[in-house]
């Protein structure tokens, strides 16, 4: 296999193993702020429980997501040296300020957040709380920035040519602020909180079913099932204004989302199908007549831009994306319906004894982690074959100092190591789920103290 | 080269700072790690790990956001090193990653064999990082082959050379002996006492790889020392350097543990700065072709981005010292183990 093919498969894996922990601490972070708040203000010590199991979980994940974002922050410069002296100057600022303002935020107030219990008061440490969750939204914030700028480039200018050129920036706030930052941002961080919640909606679910820690699991159900109705309907909103975006700014992105071969308006909204690349057609598909232009522009009679107004070397591969993005948006509309159905259980106060229900909970852990994860792919390969849109081949990034044998060798190694990991992960994670809560009566609180102790740190 | 302070030197020297920040910070938890097997029970092991628990992660933060302003400020730099050091690259993140996995399972479960191996992994990794960053320290004085279009042109095995060997090797003794001041603070008692005495030995570890890798330069490197005899006022850096290290058994002796760990830090930060003013202007040293080397003013972003990102910096350092402060605040003192701890 060529250097090209293999430094891909390196990034998409290393990348998409990383990425099953961030948006886990994102969503449990949301959740950690509201338990430990709900403990302040009312004093009832399960709520001091459910804080100290969630933030055992939270710290668990965490330290799987910076021991895989390390290699994440040297991947660019190892494996994809010629986009590294492109992008340096856009990209490299972006970057910077995810480490000044983000990462030392989160990682200074987690240690008071998992080790400080005992070490400050109370209000201090429910501050330590909302500041790892501020921290982990806000490495979010720059990191999905300099993706963006990737897929929408916006505040630059071109400079030197051939191998030597590269992009400068001349506009800060129009490079932040690109076209498709904003949509981006929400869409990602509500697939983060969905993550997190369906993991306390699984886990809690789970302890429903074998009746263990009753009260426990179902304060951290409603506490889960309200996040989820609430991010699961806000993707809704962010799914469509992010589609939208795509079609005024990446449009090959969007025709090869639906396989729209021809510009025309009335373009049909497929709901499944197989994507004949060579006939330029769908098989097997059901499609709403219209119903694209609609979307995009409100109107049936919009011109949707097909793929053939783009020459073959510049489309990305068709049935991919398609697949790709078609089943985040089923998934997508499948957490909306499950969170639906668990609100209306709880409104007529039988969610907590439903078991069909409650085991399609614990499984429905793994719908925004797939979801993250195919969103996510339908995104990067949608936008190939362009590194940065337009701007830059894939295939012309690479480092040119790596043979194929060095990233083989390195591949092999991140397969090795992030397996042992992720066993390590979920053995681990299992070992906090039978073990459970303290024990009520054994759990003397380890706050500091319990009078409030204002402005002592 | 003339020395003129624009933005590319404001950038040089707030990398420099980076770099020794994380240098003083992860450097003693390097050390800590490195000197883990030689502390004997599963107790005073746990004080170890707990001594850097709350605050290893935040000190890698260091690295991260060092990697990030390099990318920044000079692509190019961080463009042909990580991917001409691409084999060493790839086995540092690898140890990177076991050693923080270790840190973080090691007390998970209650089997000795299970600790164990965590112990070895903690311990073994800590050193192999402080080694191969000395080693690329050592690349960067010897300098390495660089093309006239930026790229590495040179192996993996080169990378090897004694010169840098050796560089590694007092890496990893400063590292210890940082670290075991470090570990004298947060321990006490039979523990403490054991840590004291080990001090003196790190100390004589690192004075001789230190004076042995200085005679080397001298002999073989000599370019390092030529910005100090263009100007002999640098050479209060080399002797504040050497104060600071003699200094550091004399606090020992005394019991004065925090104030020797200050000495550390700042014979730490005294040779970063050697090894900066010997560098200066260069980032990278392109051997034996010096006219492609990396420097400040080739391998840099535009003004444009040095300029937003000093702002960045100047907005955003205050608060990282704020955070970093209170953190060393809260968790002061004596390691206590309880439920929370590793």
């Amino acid at each position: 296999m060529d250097a090209e093919i293999l430094a891909r498969i390196q990034f998409a894996f290393t990348i998409a193993f990383h990425y099953i922990f961030p948006p886990l601490s994102i969503g449990l972070g949301v959740i950690l702020v509201i338990m430990e708040g709900t403990y302040l203000k009312t004093k009832n010590p399960i709520y001091e429980r459910m804080t100290k199991f969630w933030v055992k979980v939270f710290a668990l994940t965490f330290a799987v997501g910076v021991a895989s974002g390390i290699v994440m922050e040297f991947e660019f410069g190892t494996n994809w040296a010629t986009y590294s002296r492109y992008v340096g100057d856009v990209f490299g600022s972006a970057l910077a300020a995810e480490g000044i303002f983000a990462f030392f935020l989160e990682s200074g107030f987690l240690a008071i957040l998992v080790f400080g219990w005992d070490k400050v008061s109370p209000k201090m440490h429910f501050f330590s709380t909302i500041m790892v969750s501020f921290g982990s939204m806000f490495s979010a914030v720059w990191i999905v920035v300099a993706n963006s700028w990737q897929q929408t480039p916006a505040g630059y200018h071109i400079v030197g040519e051939g191998m030597a050129a590269r992009a400068e920036i001349t506009d800060f706030w129009a490079m932040v602020f690109n076209p498709s930052s904003v949509d981006r941002l929400s869409h990602t961080l509500s697939g983060a909180w969905l993550a997190g919640a369906f993991l306390v909606i699984s886990i809690s679910a789970w302890y429903l079913l074998k009746g263990r820690h009753i009260d426990f699991a179902k304060r951290s159900m409603k506490i889960g099932l309200s996040l989820a109705i609430f991010a699961s309907l806000f993707q809704l909103f962010t799914g469509h204004s992010s589609a939208v975006g795509v079609s005024e700014n990446q449009p090959a992105k969007l025709a090869a989302f639906e396989a729209q071969y021809e510009t025309e308006s009335n373009a049909p909204l497929y709901l499944f199908g197989w994507v004949d690349d060579d006939n330029q057609e769908v098989r097997f598909g059901i499609a709403l007549p219209g119903m694209l232009s609609y979307l995009i522009a409100g109107d049936t009679e919009h011109v949707v831009t097909g793929l053939n107004e783009f020459k073959k070397e510049d489309r990305p591969p068709v049935n991919v994306v398609f697949q790709l993005y078609h089943l985040m948006v089923a998934i997508g509309f499948g957490l909306i319906g499950i969170s639906l159905l668990g609100a209306f259980f709880w409104w007529r106060g039988k969610l907590f004894e439903t078991k069909w229900l409650l085991w399609a909970f614990v499984f429905a852990v793994l719908g925004p982690q797939i979801a993250n994860q195919v969103g996510w792919f339908a995104a990067e390969i949608g936008r190939q074959p362009w590194i940065v849109y337009n701007l830059l081949r894939t295939s012309d990034a690479l480092s040119q100092a790596v043979s194929s044998g060095q990233i083989i060798f390195s591949l092999i190694l991140f397969i090795v190591i992030y397996s042992l990991l992720f066993v390590l992960f979920i053995y681990l994670l299992n070992e906090k789920i039978k073990h459970g809560p303290e024990d009520p009566d054994s759990l003397d609180s380890e706050y500091k103290s319990q009078e409030p102790l204002v402005g002592k740190v | 080269m003339e020395f003129t302070f624009d933005l590319n030197t404001i950038w040089f020297i707030l990398i420099g700072v980076l770099l020794a920040g994380y240098a003083i910070l992860d450097g003693f938890d390097l050390g800590v790690g490195a000197l883990h097997l030689f502390v004997k029970g599963d107790t005073n092991r746990r004080i170890m790990l707990n001594s850097i628990g709350p605050v290893w992660d935040g000190n890698e933060v260091w690295l991260v956001t060092g990697g990030g302003a390099l990318f920044a400020a000079f692509p190019d730099v961080y463009a042909t090193v990580f991917s001409g050091f691409y084999n060493a690259m790839m086995l540092l993140l690898a140890v990177l990653i076991f050693r923080a996995t270790a840190i973080e399972f090691r007390s998970k479960q209650a089997s000795t064999k299970w600790r164990e191996s965590w112990d070895r992994a903690f311990s073994i990794s800590s050193i192999f990082i402080a080694f191969l960053m000395g080693v690329a320290l050592g690349n960067i004085v010897t300098g390495v082959p660089v093309g006239a279009d930026k790229e590495f042109a040179g192996t993996f095995l080169g990378l090897l050379n004694p010169y840098a060997i050796m560089v590694g090797i007092t890496t990893v003794a400063l590292f210890m002996m940082h670290g075991s001041i470090y570990a004298v603070m947060k321990t006490e008692g039979e523990l403490q006492s054991k840590l004291r005495s080990w001090v003196n030995n790190t100390i004589i570890f690192f004075t001789i790889s230190y004076v042995g890798t200085t005679m080397t330069t001298l002999v073989y490197y000599p370019h390092m020392a030529e910005p100090f005899k263009q100007n002999p006022a640098l050479y209060v850096v080399a002797l504040l350097n050497m104060l600071a290290v003699a200094n550091i058994p004399r606090e020992i002796h005394h019991g004065r543990d925090f104030r020797a760990f200050l000495s550390s830090c700042a014979s730490i930060v005294a040779l970063l700065a050697l090894f900066a003013i010997g560098l200066f202007p260069n980032l990278v040293l392109s051997n034996p072709n010096p006219e492609y080397s990396l420097t400040i003013y080739n391998a840099a972003s535009s003004q444009k981005t040095l300029e937003t990102m000093l702002i960045i910096a100047i907005i955003g350092i205050p608060f990282v010292l704020a955070y970093t402060i209170s953190i060393y605040w809260v968790f002061r003192g004596k390691v206590k183990l309880n439920k929370m701890s590793y």
